[in-house]
C-alpha cells in the first residue's frame, strides 16, 4: 500500500487523472459487489416460488404422506411436527432467557453478569450439529429413543442466546428515571423488574423472540440427531386415541412430545435425497413454505424494530 | 386519620424480614437462571468430553492428525478424522477466501455511499440473505446453483489454475458432472458468510469517527483513497474480526454443504473433487451408527468442532471488542 504523503508527493495532473479513474471505477466496483451478493437472495427467492409454487394445494397442508407411487399426501405430520417442538423449544428458552437478561442488564460489570453475556457470545457461536450432539447424549440415550422433546430442548440451546440477548439490549433501554420513580413509589425491585421494565421493554423482547422462533423453524441438523422423524405424526389421531382410551390429558400430551416426530426442513432435506420426482416436487414446496414463514417473519420484527425506534426518537 | 400504632418489631418474623417484600426471592431466582447459563456452555463442553472418552482413549491422536491414507471403516471400528477436518477446513478458507472481497465491498458501499433512501432496504436484504434456512440453500444449490455456476467455473479454474506447480494440486479436475465437490461447498458458504462479514464491517466502518474522514478529504484525497488507506486501516482489527466470525459459521455449518460437498472420502486434496466436512459427517452417520465407538469416534469429532469455534470466537469478539472500544484519543497518540 503506497503511503499517503507518497500519493501527494506525486500527484501532478496526470495523477490526478489517474486517481480520479481509479476512484469512480472502485466506487462503482463496491456497488457492483452489493448488487452481486444479493443476486442469490432474488435466485433463491423467485426459483423457490416458481418451483415449489406449482405444487401446494390444500391436501399439501392437510393430509399424511401417502406411499411412494400413490399420488397426493402432504406434509401435515411434518407442520405438526415443527409447531410442536417450536412450543417447546419457546418454552425452554422463553423464561430462562429473560430472567438471564433482567440480571446481566441491572449487573453489567458484576462478574456473574460479564460471564453471562460471555457465555452468550459463546453458545450463539456453537454449531447447531454439536448443539444436537449434547442433546443426544443428554435425553436421547437415557431415554432410549428419539422424542420431540429432545429436538425443543436442541433448539431452545439456539435460540437462548438470541432471546438473552435482544432482552438484555431493550432493559437496557429503558430509562433509569423509568425504574427510579417506581421504587421511590415504594415498589420492591422484583414489582418494578416486572410491572416497569418489563412492560416498557415487551415489544423489543417480542421481536427477539420472533427471531429466534425464525432461526429455530429453519434448522435442520440438530433435529437429525434428536427427532429423526416420523411420517406418521398426527395430533389429531393421537388425541382421538387417548379420548377413547380415556387417557388423562397428561397422558395424551406426554405421547405427543415423547416419540420422534418430523419437521418441515427436516422433512425437505429426505425428500431432496430421494430419487422419485414427486418427492423432489413435495421438497420444492416444503422450501417455499418455509421459504415464507421466515423470511415474513424475520421482515415484520424488523419493521417492528424500525417503527419502535422511530417513535422513540420522533 | 388515626394515628398509626407503631407495629412492634416481634411481628415480623425472621423469615418475612429476610425475604423483604420478596426481592431476595427474585434475587435469587434470577442469579439461579445466569449461574444456569454459565453452567450450559461448561456442561456442553463437558458433555461432548465425557461422551467421547472411550474413543479419546482407544484412538488418541492419531485421530486428528494429519495423513495421507486415512481409514474411516466404522465395521472394522478404524476411524481417523483426518479427511472431514481437512474437508472443513478448506471449504471454509476457500469460503473466506471468495466472501471477504465481496463483504468488504458491500460493506463499503452500505456504510460510506449508498444513498440514504437505498442504505434500510439493502441493509434488509442482506440480512435476509442470512434468514434463509440452510436447507433451501442446499436444495437450490443441488438443482440450480451447482450445474449452473459451479460447474463452469469449476472448469474454467481447471483450465487455468490446474496446471500450475503446486497451486494446481488444489485444482485438479475435472470436477463432477453434478458439480457437488468442494468447491460447489465453498461457494455455497460463500453466499451464507456475507452477510455476517459484510454486518460486522459495516459496524465497525459506522464506528469509525468523521474526523478521520474528514482529515482524509481535507489532504486531498479522494473518495476511494480516503476509504483505502485512512478507513480500512483503521478498522482493520475490527475487520479481521470479521472475518474469523464467519469462518466460525463456516465451519460448523451443516445441512447445505452436506447437500452438495459429495460426501466421499477422497485422497486428493483438490477443491475440485467430492469431499466431507465434520459437521456432515455426523449429520450423515450419526443417526447410523454401527458400534459404540462408531457413536463416540462422531462425538469426538463433534468436540474438535467445539474446540475450533470456540477459539475462533472468543478470538473474534477480542478483535471487534477493541475495535469498537478504540477512541478517537488513542488514535492521535
Amino acid at each position: 500500500m503506497t503511503r499517503f504523503s507518497e500519493v501527494l508527493k506525486r500527484s501532478g495532473r496526470m495523477r490526478s487523472r489517474q486517481r480520479k479513474i481509479a476512484n469512480a471505477f472502485m466506487l462503482s466496483l463496491t456497488a457492483f459487489l452489493t448488487a452481486l451478493a444479493l443476486v442469490p437472495l432474488f435466485w433463491i427467492i423467485t426459483y423457490v416460488i416458481a418451483r415449489g409454487g406449482q405444487y401446494i394445494n390444500l391436501d399439501f397442508f392437510t393430509q399424511l404422506p401417502r406411499p411412494m407411487g400413490i399420488a397426493g399426501g402432504g406434509v401435515l405430520h411434518a407442520i405438526e411436527g415443527t409447531i410442536v417442538i417450536s412450543i417447546l423449544a419457546a418454552l425452554f428458552s422463553i423464561p430462562p432467557g429473560v430472567l438471564a437478561a433482567f440480571y446481566a442488564a441491572r449487573n453489567p460489570n458484576s462478574p456473574l453478569g460479564v460471564a453471562v453475556r460471555f457465555s452468550t457470545d459463546v453458545l450463539s457461536g456453537i454449531p447447531s450439529i454439536v448443539i444436537g450432539l449434547v442433546a443426544y447424549a443428554l435425553i436421547v440415550q437415557p431415554q432410549g429413543h428419539y422424542s420431540a422433546l429432545a429436538g425443543g430442548i436442541a433448539l431452545a440451546i439456539l435460540m437462548l442466546p438470541i432471546i438473552l440477548r435482544t432482552t438484555e439490549e431493550m432493559l437496557k433501554l429503558v430509562p433509569h428515571s423509568l425504574r427510579e420513580a417506581s421504587l421511590a413509589l415504594g415498589a420492591a425491585e422484583w414489582k418494578t423488574s416486572l410491572s416497569v421494565l418489563f412492560p416498557a421493554a415487551l415489544n423489543g423482547i417480542l421481536t427477539g423472540f420472533l427471531l429466534a422462533i425464525a432461526r429455530a423453524a429453519g434448522e435442520t441438523a440438530p433435529l437429525l440427531l434428536t427427532t429423526l422423524g416420523n411420517d406418521h405424526y398426527d395430533i389429531a389421531q393421537i388425541i382421538r386415541g387417548g379420548l377413547q382410551t380415556h387417557q388423562s390429558i397428561f397422558q395424551i400430551v406426554g405421547r405427543m412430545l415423547n416419540q420422534p416426530v418430523d419437521s418441515l426442513p427436516l422433512t425437505l432435506w429426505k425428500y431432496a435425497q430421494q430419487p422419485y420426482p414427486e418427492r423432489i416436487n413435495q421438497a420444492w414446496a416444503v422450501a417455499l413454505v418455509l421459504m415464507i414463514f421466515v423470511l415474513s417473519i424475520n421482515i415484520i420484527a424488523r419493521a417492528w424494530i424500525q417503527v419502535r425506534t422511530r417513535r422513540l426518537q420522533g | 386519620m388515626q394515628s398509626t400504632k407503631a407495629i412492634p418489631r416481634s411481628s415480623y418474623s425472621p423469615l418475612r424480614r429476610a425475604f423483604k417484600h420478596g426481592d431476595r426471592p427474585w434475587q435469587g431466582l434470577i442469579v439461579l437462571v445466569s449461574i444456569l447459563v454459565l453452567l450450559l456452555v461448561l456442561g456442553i463442553g463437558w458433555k461432548l468430553w465425557q461422551g467421547s472418552a472411550q474413543a479419546r482413549s482407544a484412538l488418541g491422536w492419531k485421530f486428528i492428525l494429519p495423513t495421507l491414507d486415512a481409514n474411516w471403516n466404522p465395521a472394522l471400528d478404524q476411524f481417523q478424522a483426518w479427511p472431514f477436518i481437512y474437508g472443513t477446513l478448506i471449504t471454509s478458507l476457500a469460503a473466506i477466501v471468495l466472501a471477504v472481497p465481496i463483504s468488504l465491498g458491500v460493506a463499503v458501499f452500505l456504510a460510506e455511499l449508498c444513498p440514504a433512501w437505498l442504505r434500510l432496504p439493502l441493509n434488509w436484504m442482506v440480512e435476509l440473505l442470512a434468514a434463509i434456512p440452510s436447507v433451501v440453500y442446499g436444495l437450490w444449490g443441488i438443482f440450480v446453483f451447482l450445474p449452473r455456476v459451479v460447474v463452469p467455473f469449476g472448469e474454467a479454474l481447471f483450465s487455468v489454475l490446474g496446471h500450475i506447480p503446486l497451486l494446481g494440486i488444489l485444482f485438479t479436475g475435472p470436477i463432477p458432472l453434478s458439480g457437488s465437490s468442494r468447491l460447489a461447498a465453498a461457494m455455497i458458504l460463500t453466499i451464507m458468510i456475507i452477510p455476517t462479514i459484510t454486518a460486522v464491517t459495516r459496524d465497525v466502518l459506522l464506528a469509525i469517527p468523521n474526523s478521520q474522514r474528514e482529515a482524509g478529504l481535507a489532504l486531498g484525497a479522494t473518495r476511494w483513497e480516503t476509504i483505502w488507506q485512512v478507513l480500512l486501516p483503521y478498522g482493520l482489527s475490527g475487520i479481521l474480526g470479521a472475518a474469523i466470525l464467519g469462518l466460525g459459521r463456516a465451519l460448523g455449518e451443516t445441512m447445505a454443504v452436506t447437500m452438495v460437498i459429495g460426501n466421499s472420502i477422497e485422497s486428493s486434496p483438490s477443491l475440485l473433487k467430492p469431499g466431507y466436512t465434520m459437521a456432515s459427517i455426523i449429520a450423515n452417520e450419526f443417526s447410523e451408527t454401527v458400534s459404540g465407538l462408531h457413536t463416540q469416534a462422531l462425538i469426538e469429532i463433534g468436540l474438535v468442532l467445539f474446540a475450533m469455534t470456540l477459539i475462533l470466537n472468543l478470538f473474534a469478539r477480542l478483535l471487534v471488542w477493541r475495535a469498537a472500544r478504540r477512541t478517537p484519543q488513542e488514535v492521535r497518540a
